[in-house]
């Protein structure tokens, strides 16, 4: 306040400017510190299927007393030139067992394709039963001109999922690497 | 609050060294909080002008269904420069300026307490601004992606992308600059006695603001970079194909966007709550109850940001946590309007011009706030989301919230700025007339929105006509009859009016009404002392 001197109050001045400084620069580096919380949250949560192959720690015991619907979902994402759909659209599936579904998809351009397709599975509280044991998904996907291919997916239900849960959506989409993509044409060329 | 003031010199005997500098040098090296507050509200109010024309075509090519001017791109760039330009350029530096010319003086200090710093953060303002503006002529237009600049649409800007993202960095330094000055200024220049549970409301609001702006900013500023290396450099922060997460950008977006959107009305409170108290002749009801529902809503702030993407997929926990947080921000807001409420209760009230702006805010933030609290419902919101209705809701707490606001403090203090009582026959005519047409251009928009017609769409099914009408008409009165404020300011600034005392209204509270009117060039060089 203004009992002090002139120079206690610019020293007191430079203090608080410092601080604020600070503070704004702090969160400037929070803004890219959410990225990483973002994910690490969404892993912890199991707010987010994450794009790698689930561990099992425990052995399962099929669940023959009730059968739970998955539908399996395709999409493109502004890739034109693509065509990718599920081999079957929906099927019932006990607790516990494995299945192995496959899906459909093909390059309907000339040129050589490299991409990825991410999982997403709905509702989120799914997420944590819900095991991928094996997945096209995991890796690049490499396609020549015209080239079609079934690709598979092994999954597994926790028959510890709540009663409640009676229907999922296990959707993939599908992203063209541009980058890659370019890269193998020039060196094919 | 303020209760007493004593002695104050107005006549220096040492004027000699300091006055003003003479022609325009005096506003370009400017350091007087009095001459660089006056500059953030004209240019405050020449953005208002620019955002009202960009306005103008939004409401005429909604006039009737079908396109009328140009095409689709085009009004959704003028949709989102409108946001820009208002938000950013309007009511931000409206408020700022009200803080320059007025936080010194409710303190009893003798300036800004970094005065160059302060001329510096609001010169960078014409700059951002006509850097903005010059995107208009580039190849592939302004940006049209909306002022929340979501990716992957706002990647699809043609050359205006980098520019639009050097403007928002310099608004954004500009802001937190002008933030570091007011919490300077309100920590460390007040006069000998004035505690900060002494301090004004309006000072308190700006503290706190200042605080959310020196908060956020920079994580939009962070937000915004990662665009422009997604775009330039090679990051995949938004971008799925490289393993990113578009709706990540949504999430640093809000967590800046939400606490902005108290930034952009708590000053607000602060000036209704100065001018309250004077036309009801009674001290604020619940002074410190006020001071901690601001700092209340400032916390909750930054906790509900999700509540603007419940459909952008969230699971039934987040939704139900955001949706009660927000929900819980009704608490401290309703302890405000009652307040308000309870000051005026048993009061000796007159109606000047500046009470009727804040009996108009009062009344018309609270429908603005009511219709928030559907918003957040859940469910409800999937109906509501995107539509006008958010529209409707949003210029209600922002027009006749912040906006009116802003012109209730200027109709408050602009005869202590200008020494003489503006035409209040005119200025009552401008309340009246922004009053009643700012309703009639939003509430038709509730309306609207519920019958389901969506944002940013230039083209409408012709059910939806009527309601337009009406909404583009009452745009246009609106618009047109902010001439008269141009008008009324002119006319004070030419000291065309009565001249008034210190006190100016009939025993306002506050040390700004111990300074003669108009407000010398130096106030407070020997401190006042607060009894």
């Amino acid at each position: 306040m203004n009992t002090q001197t002139p120079k206690q109050k610019k020293s007191d001045n430079n203090r608080i400017v410092k601080q604020l400084v600070l503070m704004a620069v702090g969160m400037f580096a929070f803004g890219f510190a959410l990225v990483p919380i973002y994910d690490i949250f969404c892993e912890v949560t199991g707010f987010r299927t994450q794009n790698e192959r689930d561990e099992i720690t425990q052995t399962m015991e099929i669940d023959k007393e009730r059968l739970i619907t998955v539908e399996f979902v395709a999409n493109n994402n502004q890739t034109s030139d693509w065509e990718f759909r599920p081999v079957i659209s929906k099927m019932q599936v006990y607790p516990g067992k494995i299945y192995n579904v496959n899906y459909f998809a093909k390059n309907l351009a000339n040129t050589k394709v490299v991409g990825t397709a991410t999982p997403d599975v709905k509702p989120v509280e799914m997420n944590k039963h819900f095991k991928k044991l094996e997945c096209f998904c995991f890796t690049q996907q490499e396609f020549a001109g015209n080239e079609g291919r079934e690709m598979p997916v092994q999954f597994v239900i926790d028959p510890n999922v709540p009663k409640y849960l009676e229907r999922m959506t296990l959707s993939y989409t599908f992203f063209a690497n541009e980058k890659l993509t370019a890269e193998l044409n020039a060196k094919s060329n | 609050m303020t209760t007493a003031v004593a002695t104050h010199e107005t006549d220096h005997a040492h004027d000699d060294h300091h006055g003003p500098e003479k022609g325009i040098r005096r506003w370009i090296f400017a350091t007087n909080h009095k001459d660089i507050g006056t500059m953030y509200l004209v240019f405050a109010f020449a953005m208002f002008i620019v955002g009202g024309l960009m306005a103008f075509y939004i409401r005429a090519e909604l006039f009737q269904p079908g396109i009328q001017f140009k095409d689709p791109q085009f009004f959704n760039s003028m949709t989102t420069m409108h946001a820009l330009f208002m938000i950013f350029g309007g009511v931000m530096p409206a408020f700022t300026g009200l803080a320059n010319w007025m936080v010194p003086l409710q303190v009893g200090a003798p300036d800004m307490a970094l005065p160059r710093l302060n001329n510096w953060s609001f010169w960078i303002l014409p700059f951002a601004f006509t850097l903005l503006f010059s995107t208009l002529f580039m190849e592939g237009g302004a940006p049209a992606g909306g002022w929340t600049m979501y990716p992957p649409l706002m990647l699809q800007t043609g050359d205006a992308f980098p520019f639009v993202i050097l403007a928002v960095h310099l608004m954004g330094i500009s802001s937190i600059m002008g933030a570091i000055n007011v919490v300077v200024t309100i920590l460390n220049m007040r006069a000998p006695g004035m505690s900060l549970l002494k301090m004004p409301l309006f000072c308190w609001t700006w503290l706190i603001t200042a605080y959310l702006l020196i908060a956020v900013m920079p994580v939009l500023a962070g937000a915004v970079t990662m665009l422009l290396t997604d775009q330039f450099f090679g990051t995949s922060f938004f971008n799925a194909a490289g393993g990113g997460d578009p709706v990540m950008f949504q999430h640093i977006f809000w967590f800046f966007g939400h606490p902005e959107v108290y930034i952009l009305i708590l000053p607000a409170f602060g000036i209704v709550s100065e001018i309250i108290p004077t036309f009801s002749r009674k001290p604020l009801f619940g002074y410190e109850a006020m001071v901690y529902a601001t700092a209340g809503i400032a916390f909750l702030s930054f906790i509900v940001w999700a509540h603007h993407m419940f459909t952008v997929g969230m699971p039934l926990s987040g939704q139900l946590f955001f949706m009660f947080a927000t929900m819980l921000i009704a608490v401290p807001t309703g302890v405000k309007v009652f307040n308000w409420i309870a000051t005026m209760w048993r009061g000796s009230m007159s109606f000047e011009t500046p009470m009727l702006f804040a009996l108009a805010f009062v009344f018309l933030f609270t429908i603005g706030g009511f219709s928030g609290l559907m918003l957040a419902i859940v469910p409800a919101d999937f109906q509501y989301h995107d539509s006008y209705f958010v529209v409707a809701h949003f210029h209600y707490v922002l027009v006749p919230g912040a906006v009116f606001g802003i012109m209730a403090g200027v109709y408050y203090w602009l005869p202590k700025w200008s020494g003489v009582m503006y035409n209040t026959t005119l200025a009552k005519t401008h309340f009246w007339l922004s009053a009643i047409f700012v309703n009639v251009t939003f509430f038709p928009q509730h309306f609207l929105g519920l019958a389901g017609m969506p944002r940013r769409i230039p083209d409408y099914a012709t059910q939806f006509t009527n309601f337009n009408m009406i909404s583009s008409i009452g745009a246009f009165v609106f618009g047109l009859s902010q001439i008269l404020l141009i008008v009324i300011v002119v006319q004070c600034v030419r000291k065309k009016g009565p001249a008034v005392d210190a006190k100016v209204w009939d025993n306002p509270q506050g040390l700004e009404w111990t300074v003669p009117s108009p407000a010398p060039f130096h106030t407070f060089e020997v401190p006042p002392k607060i009894l």
